[in-house]
C-alpha cells in the first residue's frame, strides 16, 4: 500500500509499504477513504516530540471502511463493509479511564508504557501515527489501517452524509467542542482563543454554539489573513497578534477584568511576541534544554481573570520553562487540558451534524492525492497558499 | 499500598532526571529514542535496578527503602531466601470482578500467558504443579521446578512456593483486595527468588535479564490488560515504511 512516512525530522516521504495485517483477535483492518494533515502531525516533523522512528507511518484522522475483521471482534458493533471514523486515541472500554469516558487515558492500549512513565509519571492511551511515546502504533495516513479493539473504537457512521462531513469527527471536532466544554462557558462570559488553526476554528464555533456572551481569537493578521477571516465568519472578533499588543487590548475589551475563559489552542509550537522572549525559547529547544515554546500559554495567563479557566488543546510533550505559575496561583486560575476523549464526543456531535446545527467541512482548503502529502506538509506547514485544512485521498 | 507507591513515586522521580538529562544530550531524535526505548535503555536500567538489586541481593540492605523509611521489604530475616534474594512486589488495579482474577489466576496454566519468562505451568495436583521457564543463558535454554500451593483463600489470596528439593527457591504470592466503590479490584503480586547457593546475581541475571522488578511490573500489567481488554497490545508485527532502509533497521 502507499503510506506517509516519517523518515526524519522534516522528511516525510510517500512510501510503498506492506498492507497491514491482522495481528490481535479485535483488530480490524480499515480501507481508508479520507484522511487528514493535523496541526499535531506538524509537531512531529517539525521534530518537537521526540519519540519518532524512521519508517514509522503517520496520521490520526481517517474515516473509511472495515475490510477485515479479526476473529474477537463483536460483529454486533462491527462487520466488514461498515463505514467508519477512526478515532486518534485508541481505548479499550474497560479500564477505570474508559468507564469514566477519559478514552485518551486508557490504560490498556499503548504497547509501551515505560515512556509515558519515565516521562510523564503514567502512560496515556495509544494514538495513531503520533509517535512512541504513545504506542508506535501506525498511522492512518495509508491505503489500508490497522485499528486495534475494533469493536470499542470504530465508530459507525452514517451513509447519507459525505466523508467531509464527517472525516473530522476522528479528531478536530471533539477537540474544539472539548476544549469549549473545559472553559466552562458560562452566559455573560467572553472568551479568548489562541490560535486560529482548524482547531481554534472548531474551538470558537464550539464556544459560540455553548452561548459565550463573546468570543475573541487570536492569531497572525499578516501570516494567516484567511484563518482571521474564517473566524470572524465563525462570529469570533479578533486580534492581531503582530500589529496589536493582545493584553492591552482583551483587558480593554473586557473593562480590565480579563476574559473569562482563555484556550490555548495553539501548542508547543508557537510563535513568540517580541524578539528576547522568542529567541530564549528558540535556543532552550534547539539545544533540547526546553521541549517546547509556549508563548500563547504564557500570554493566556497573563490576560484571565482571576478565578477564571485555562483550557489547553494544544499539545504539549515534555518540560516548558518559565510557566507563570505564581499567576497561576494567586489567580487561581483553573486548568483543564488533555488528548481529546474523542469516543465520548462523537455520538453528540455526529448528531448535531446529522441536524444540520454544525457542517464541519467549511476548514478544508485543499484536497489532495495520498502521493502528494509531502507538498500538503508544506504548504500545511508554512501556511501557504491559504492553506487551513488538508484532506488527502489514499484512492486517488 | 504505601510500599508499592512510595517505590513507584521514587522510581518516578530518578527517571525523570534521566530523561531530561538525556533530552538535553541527544542530537537527534531517532538516536534519543533508540537510547530510550531499545536495548540502550535496558542496558542503562540495568545500570541502576540491576546492581542496586544485586547488591541487596547480596547484602540483604536497601538503600532506596531507607532513604525512603520503609523497612517492610528489606529486613533480614533467619531465611536464606530473606537474606540474599530478590523480592518485588507491584500493585495494580484491575477494573474486574475479584472473581473472574481469582479464577484466572487460580488456574495456573494461565501464568505463561503474561508472565514472559514462563514457558509452562503444568498442574500435578490441586496443590502441585512443575514450572518451565525460559532462561537464555542456562544450558538448554530452561529451567524446572515444581511448586506447591501453600495458602489458598478463594478471592482474597493464592500463595506458592518450591517444592523443598527443587533447584530454584522461589515463593509467590498474589492478594486481592477491593477497591473503594466500583474501581475494582487491587491485586498485589510480591515474588521471592533466591538462588542456589547464594549466586544471587548470576542466576537471578540467567532468570530475568537485568532488572526483575521491570519484569514483574510488566508481567502484572499484562495480566491487567489481559483481564481488561481481554487481549495484551501490540505493534509488534504492523507495517512501517523503508525510508531508505532505516525502517527495517529499526523496526526489527
Ligand atoms: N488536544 C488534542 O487532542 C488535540 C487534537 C488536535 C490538535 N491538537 C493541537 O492543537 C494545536 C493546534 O492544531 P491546529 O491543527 O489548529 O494547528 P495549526 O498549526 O494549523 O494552527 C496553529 C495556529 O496558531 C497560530 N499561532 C502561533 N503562535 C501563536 C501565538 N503566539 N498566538 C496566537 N496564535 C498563534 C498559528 O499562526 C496557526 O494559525 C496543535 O498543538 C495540535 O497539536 C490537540
Ligand atoms: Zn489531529
Ligand atoms: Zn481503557
Amino acid at each position: 500500500m502507499k503510506a506517509v512516512a516519517w523518515c526524519a525530522p522534516h522528511l516525510v516521504r510517500v512510501e510503498e509499504a506492506p498492507d497491514p495485517a491482522i495481528i490481535n483477535p479485535r483488530d480490524a483492518i480499515v480501507r481508508v477513504t479520507s484522511t487528514c494533515i493535523c496541526g499535531s502531525d506538524l509537531h512531529l516533523v517539525d521534530g518537537f516530540i521526540p519519540f519518532m522512528k524512521p519508517g514509522d507511518i503517520l496520521g490520526h484522522e481517517p474515516m473509511g471502511i472495515v475490510e477485515e475483521v479479526g476473529p474477537a471482534v463483536d460483529p454486533d458493533k462491527i462487520k466488514v463493509g461498515d463505514r467508519v471514523v477512526v478515532p486518534f486515541p485508541i481505548g479499550c472500554g474497560e479500564c477505570f479511564f474508559c468507564q469514566r469516558q477519559m478514552w485518551s487515558c486508557c490504560e490498556n492500549t499503548n504497547p509501551k508504557p515505560s515512556l509515558g512513565e519515565t516521562m510523564h509519571g503514567h502512560a496515556t492511551a495509544g494514538i495513531f501515527g503520533y509517535s512512541h511515546l504513545t504506542g508506535g502504533y501506525a498511522g492512518g495516513q495509508a491505503q489500508y489501517l490497522r485499528t486495534p479493539l475494533a469493536d470499542v473504537n470504530l465508530q459507525k457512521m452514517p451513509e447519507d452524509l459525505t466523508d467531509d462531513q464527517l472525516v473530522f469527527l476522528s479528531d478536530i471536532l471533539p477537540t474544539g467542542w472539548m476544549a469549549a466544554e473545559q472553559a466552562d462557558i458560562q452566559p455573560d462570559d467572553t472568551v479568548a482563543i489562541w490560535g486560529c488553526g482548524p482547531v481554534g476554528q472548531f474551538t470558537l464555533r464550539s464556544a459560540v454554539l455553548m452561548g459565550a456572551h463573546r468570543v475573541i481569537a487570536i492569531d497572525d493578521e499578516s501570516s494567516v489573513p484567511e484563518r482571521m477571516q474564517m473566524a470572524r465568519e465563525g462570529g469570533a472578533e479578533t486580534i492581531d497578534m503582530n500589529s496589536e499588543d493582545v493584553p492591552y487590548r482583551l483587558f480593554e475589551m473586557t473593562g480590565g477584568l480579563g476574559p473569562d475563559s482563555c484556550i490555548d489552542a495553539v501548542g508547543m509550537e508557537s510563535h513568540g511576541y517580541h524578539f528576547l522572549g522568542s529567541v530564549y525559547d528558540r535556543v532552550k529547544t534547539s539545544l533540547m534544554l526546553e521541549t517546547e515554546r509556549p508563548h500563547a500559554f504564557r500570554q493566556a495567563v497573563k490576560c484571565c481573570r482571576k478565578g477564571g479557566t485555562l483550557s489547553v488543546p494544544g499539545v504539549y510533550g515534555g518540560f516548558a520553562d518559565k510557566i507563570p505559575l505564581g499567576a497561576i496561583m494567586n489567580k487561581g486560575l483553573t486548568i483543564k487540558t488533555g488528548q481529546t476523549h474523542v469516543h465520548k464526543y462523537v455520538p453528540k456531535l455526529l448528531d448535531e451534524i446529522r441536524q444540520g446545527r454544525i457542517d464541519p467541512s467549511f476548514v478544508i482548503t485543499h484536497r489532495l492525492p495520498l502521493s502528494e502529502a509531502p507538498h500538503g506538509y508544506e504548504i500545511f506547514r508554512k501556511k501557504q497558499d491559504g492553506c487551513i485544512k488538508v484532506v488527502l485521498d489514499p484512492a486517488a | 499500598m504505601s510500599t508499592v507507591v512510595s517505590k513507584l513515586s521514587d522510581k518516578g522521580s530518578i527517571n525523570v532526571a534521566r530523561t531530561e538529562r538525556l533530552i538535553s544530550g541527544a542530537l537527534g531524535s531517532a538516536l534519543l529514542l533508540t537510547a530510550l526505548s531499545g536495548r540502550g535503555a535496558k542496558r542503562l536500567t540495568a545500570l541502576g535496578v540491576g546492581s542496586a538489586l544485586v547488591y541487596r541481593g547480596f547484602t540483604g540492605h536497601c538503600h532506596a527503602y531507607e532513604a525512603l523509611g520503609i523497612d517492610t521489604a528489606c529486613g533480614a530475616t533467619a531465611s536464606d531466601l530473606d537474606r540474599v534474594g530478590v523480592e518485588v512486589s507491584e500493585c495494580f488495579l484491575v477494573a474486574k470482578p475479584v472473581e473472574d482474577l481469582y479464577r484466572f489466576w487460580r488456574h495456573l496454566g494461565n501464568l505463561p500467558r503474561f508472565m514472559s519468562h514462563l514457558k509452562e505451568v503444568e498442574a500435578l495436583d490441586e496443590r502441585r504443579s512443575r514450572w518451565t521457564a525460559a532462561a537464555p543463558l542456562v544450558a538448554g535454554g530452561l529451567i524446572q521446578w515444581d511448586a506447591e500451593i501453600v495458602e489458598d483463600i478463594e478471592n482474597q489470596r493464592l500463595a506458592w512456593r518450591t517444592l523443598p528439593e527443587s533447584s530454584v527457591d522461589h515463593r509467590g504470592s498474589v492478594e486481592f483486595s477491593p477497591a473503594p466503590g466500583e474501581r475494582g479490584v487491587y491485586v498485589r503480586v510480591e515474588l521471592t527468588y533466591a538462588p542456589p547457593g547464594g549466586q544471587a546475581g548470576r542466576w537471578i541475571a540467567k532468570l530475568f535479564g537485568e532488572a526483575p522488578e521491570q519484569q514483574v511490573r510488566s508481567d502484572l500489567r499484562k495480566f491487567k490488560r489481559l483481564m481488561e481488554a481481554r487481549e495484551i497490545p501490540t505493534i509488534e508485527g504492523q507495517s512501517h515504511a523503508s525510508c531508505y532502509g532505516l525502517g527495517q533497521l529499526l523496526h526489527s
